[in-house]
């Protein structure tokens, strides 16, 4: 019984939304529609779910003075000065919450995703090395999409940028499109899968 | 001398990083102005699909991504933003990231004055809906469905731009300006391929290979891919000052101290496998 | 609520008449900014609707009718137009005003089977002032998209395929698969952090548990919870959705259950940190960076991220088992990591590891369908190419791409 409500949910909503994709006609539309509605009524619901977990475990971690507890205060002082803020003064523009988010969400959330640079410097470092003529073709690449990524490379030599665009545009999408046709094949498979129940894995680890 | 290329195989990243910190602060320190050229590129591309619009058409500008790539991704949306003011198009804002609508309310509301675009008449915005690939899903089928109000609570029937408008098949053009996921790939699956809207958008540097694929299918007008898209959109728009543009001085030293750490790095490997082999 | 009170001067406008002069059609009508003035000879007539057409909206679930028209040049523009509906026992209706330059409307309020007699109103200051020819059509609703097909054949091919592959495995025969580098180590790294007495980190990506890349990923946290339970080493799992970390410890648990070590099992190690895509990023290096885990699982959907996670976690000198099916990001990791699971070997993981004849068998079906496609690609392409010589061969790259084009 415990595996077969939420076998039998999976398969009546994936059948619905695949016939809802190819039978225009009701009461499928009809079916698909609410069913979308309630995906995003369930996903919004769930954000409450993360909270609770949040401050359970920081204030646990408090509590008890567990490893690194000295760490919870500061999350759950944030954490709680943003709803606070959001909730009492609304999150339009010019106030707290908008200026909390400006000043300090998005610088740290920027100097986070600045990181990356510096990683792909290092990774570049290591990983570009001419071992064979493959590694060297990767390479080359490499030089002419970065240089044609940048005015500096058309500076250079005007056909850098078409280099660039030609290696993005044909062996690389040759690339992608066979690791998304691949993905995607077994996406649909997993997918018929779980709707037809035969991977149950998901649902907790039980066969 | 073999210690030497020892040492500089194994380079500690820190100093790497310094490097590239400062390969970045310079330029920017020093206002080394490199001028950015545009070619024939997917951000052309979508340029020409905007101005090729014809005026008062009604585009959707999905602002889906969060402050954290608003480096590469702001100065995008204030260039498409003012193109599509200037060339008197209508725009639906509306984001499928939560932060996203504060940062399209930012882009929007900075140029609609200057240019005498009126809220509600040329621009909106709905704001954030969660849901990603299936709100677009229902965008195509009822948009009053999916917002029954905008960011503000001004319900949709008494907004004077959406009259007329029921689904995706009465926008013009849709441009996600994508982080991830939700994004790009979802607007193209849902409004594209199912609806026929024509898409285009920008996403960050690091995601732009993969869109490529939709760029050769047809499947996007054009692409704006990091920071040297958001510039070539700034040159083409003439905002020859923009932040985009500023960007591509450091940006264009950096590129070069990656190359020459590449080049270090090839230049150990042989010596050492040169002294490997002698050995 | 207060921009309620914005809107009233602009209803205000799109109400009045027509500026004396150069009128100005608003945005988006097609309306000239300024048009010629009527002949004076006589008085000004009102731009009306010509060529008035009504059709069944197609592929819909029915209750909908397409208008489209063209605006009569050089009269007076309308302040605005007016649909007007008369059902079949006559009683008129109007259903929409629009804006005065609109070319197309579509009724969503038709019933199925009623045929409706459409026609267009232009109204100067709210009075009829000119009125189209009337057109007639019926609602109707479809039972299969015409545009969708190709598509359903194509599913029944695979799933046609991957249920009789299933079928070969129930009856017991032997289908191979090969070696999965990735997922073969997965029993290696979680032994190597028991013998250094350090935990195991388990990164399940950054989205939700619609996103099937975050469900295969659930399979493999099963095995490598089963694992650590039997080695007795910690396990962490970070998550960046609410839904993924409640479904993470069910998983969880259920491995420490079937490993017979209930009690090892610790809910507050799977805890959520942020929705926040570099939020994320920063909570789990600053896990990485305190903990020094052993092992590190990077498993699911990843965007910019990766790379940021991936480096920190060489750093802390973990051995990294990576995979995901986003094409832009398995570079990073194959650069960061010491295995990557490529693309569809991520959702290849839960028959890998169970070698259940079911899974086997549908991985087996997948592998043939795919060689379908690759042989209708193939075609496609040659079709194409020699088409561009010889024109009979377009009909078939034609054929192939209406196919497989969604509509």
């Amino acid at each position: 019984m415990r595996l077969m409500i939420p076998l039998a949910i999976t398969f009546i909503a994936g059948m619905i939304m695949i016939l809802n994709f190819f039978i225009p006609h009701q009461p499928f539309a009809f079916l698909g529609d609410n069913l979308q509605e309630w995906y995003m009524i369930v996903a919004s619901g769930a954000i409450f779910l993360g909270a609770a977990n949040l401050m359970h475990v920081h204030i646990r971690k408090i509590r008890l003075r567990l490893k690194n507890w000295e760490y919870s205060p500061v999350t759950i002082i944030g954490f709680l000065v943003m709803v606070v803020t959001g909730l009492v003064y609304g999150v339009t523009e010019n106030r707290p919450f908008d200026y909390l988010f400006m000043n300090m969400v998005a610088p740290m959330g920027a100097t986070m995703f600045s990181l990356l640079a510096f990683f792909v410097a290092s990774a570049a470092f290591r990983a570009f090395r001419a071992s064979n003529w493959r590694a060297t073709l990767l390479l080359t690449s490499a030089f002419l999409v970065m240089l044609g990524q940048v005015p500096i490379g058309a500076m250079i030599w005007d056909k850098i940028p078409l280099a660039k665009v030609w290696l993005m545009s044909i062996p690389n999408t040759a690339g992608q499109r066979a690791v998304m046709i691949g993905a995607a094949m077994g996406v649909v498979s997993t997918s018929l899968r779980m709707i037809f129940g035969i991977e149950r894995s998901y649902l907790g680890g039980a066969d | 001398m073999a210690g030497i290329y020892d040492k500089l195989s194994n380079l500690d990243r820190r100093i790497i990083f310094i490097l590239i910190a400062l390969a970045v602060i310079i330029p920017i320190t020093t206002d080394l102005v490199i001028p950015n050229i545009v070619g024939q590129e997917p951000s052309r591309d979508l340029f020409e699909f905007v101005d090729s619009l014809p005026e008062g058409s009604i585009v959707i500008v999905s602002f889906d991504y969060d402050p954290s790539t608003m480096p590469e991704l702001q100065p995008m949306a204030e260039a498409i933003v003012r193109h599509l003011f200037r060339d008197g198009h209508r725009i639906i804002g509306m984001a499928l990231w939560p932060q996203g609508a504060s940062l399209g309310q930012d882009a929007m509301s900075a140029f609609a004055d200057s240019l005498g675009r009126a809220q509600y008449v040329d621009w909106v915005n709905m704001g954030y809906k969660t849901g990603g690939a299936v709100t677009i899903a229902r965008l195509g089928t009822s948009m009053r469905a999916v917002f029954p109000t905008d960011r503000d609570n001004v319900p949709w029937d008494d907004i004077p731009m959406l009259r007329g408008v029921n689904n995706l098949e009465d926008i013009d053009l849709v441009i996600s300006l994508s982080a991830g996921d939700p994004g790009i790939i979802h607007w193209v699956m849902m409004a594209k391929d199912r609806y026929g809207t024509p898409v285009g958008g920008g996403c960050t540097a690091v995601s732009a290979p993969q869109l490529y694929t939709y760029l050769q299918t047809d499947q996007m007008v054009g692409l704006l891919g990091g920071l040297k898209g958001a510039a070539d959109y700034e040159t083409l728009v003439g905002l020859l000052e923009g932040e985009a543009t500023k960007g591509m001085s450091p940006q264009s030293v950096a590129h070069i101290v990656i190359m020459l750490f590449i080049v270090i790095g090839n230049v150990t490997y042989f010596m050492q496998k040169k002294k490997g082999g002698a050995r | 609520m207060e921009r309620i009170w914005l809107l009233i001067p602009v209803l205000l406008m799109s109400t009045a008449g027509p500026a004396a002069s150069d009128t100005v059609g608003p945005p988006g009508t097609g309306v000239p900014a300024t048009f010629e003035a009527p002949d004076e000879s006589g008085p000004p007539e009102v731009s009306r609707a010509v060529d008035l057409q009504a059709c069944d909206v197609s592929n819909d679930a029915g209750g909908a009718v397409d208008l489209t028209w063209l605006m009569e040049t050089g009269g007076v523009i309308p302040d605005s137009l007016a649909v007007i509906r008369t059902s079949p026992s006559g009683e008129e209706e109007r259903i929409a005003i629009l804006a005065p330059g609109s070319i197309m409307y579509r009724d969503t309020t038709a019933s199925n089977g009623v045929e409706y007699e459409y026609r267009i109103v232009s109204l100067i200051r709210g009075e009829e002032a000119a009125s189209s020819g009337t057109a007639a059509a019926a609602a109707s609703a479809q039972w299969i998209h015409s545009g969708r097909i190709g598509m359903m054949v194509i599913l029944i091919i695979l799933a046609g395929a991957i249920l009789y592959f299933i079928d070969t495995g129930k009856k017991g025969k032997q289908l191979y698969i090969r070696e999965i580098a990735g997922l073969a180590a997965v029993d290696d790294a979680v032994g190597r952090a028991t013998e250094m007495g350090k935990p195991v980190l388990y990164i399940p990506g950054i989205m939700d548990m619609d996103d099937i890349q975050t469900i295969a990923s659930m399979v493999i946290l099963g095995r490598v919870a089963r694992k650590t339970a039997e080695y007795g080493s910690p396990l962490l799992v970070p998550t960046c959705r609410s839904v993924v970390m409640s479904v993470s410890q069910e998983v969880v648990k259920e491995g420490y259950l079937q490993a017979g070590r209930p009690d090892a099992y610790n809910k507050e190690h799977i805890q959520y940190l942020t929705d926040d895509q570099f939020g994320y990023a920063a909570g789990v290096d600053g896990i990485m960076v305190r903990e020094k885990p052993a092992a590190i699982f990077l498993l699911g959907t990843f965007y910019a991220e990766s790379l940021i996670l991936a480096e920190t976690g060489r750093s802390v000198g973990a051995i990294q088992i990576s995979g995901t099916a986003m094409p832009s990001q398995i570079p990073f990791f194959v650069a960061a990591c010491d295995y990557t699971l490529i693309g569809e070997e991520l959702f290849a993981a839960s028959a890998y590891l169970s070698r259940e004849p079911k899974l086997l068998g549908s991985l087996k079906g997948q592998d043939a369908a795919k060689l379908f496609f690759i042989v209708l690609i193939v075609l496609g392409v040659v079709a194409a190419t020699i088409g561009q010589f010889w024109p009979p061969l377009n009909g078939i790259a034609e054929f192939l791409r209406d196919i497989v084009t969604v509509n």
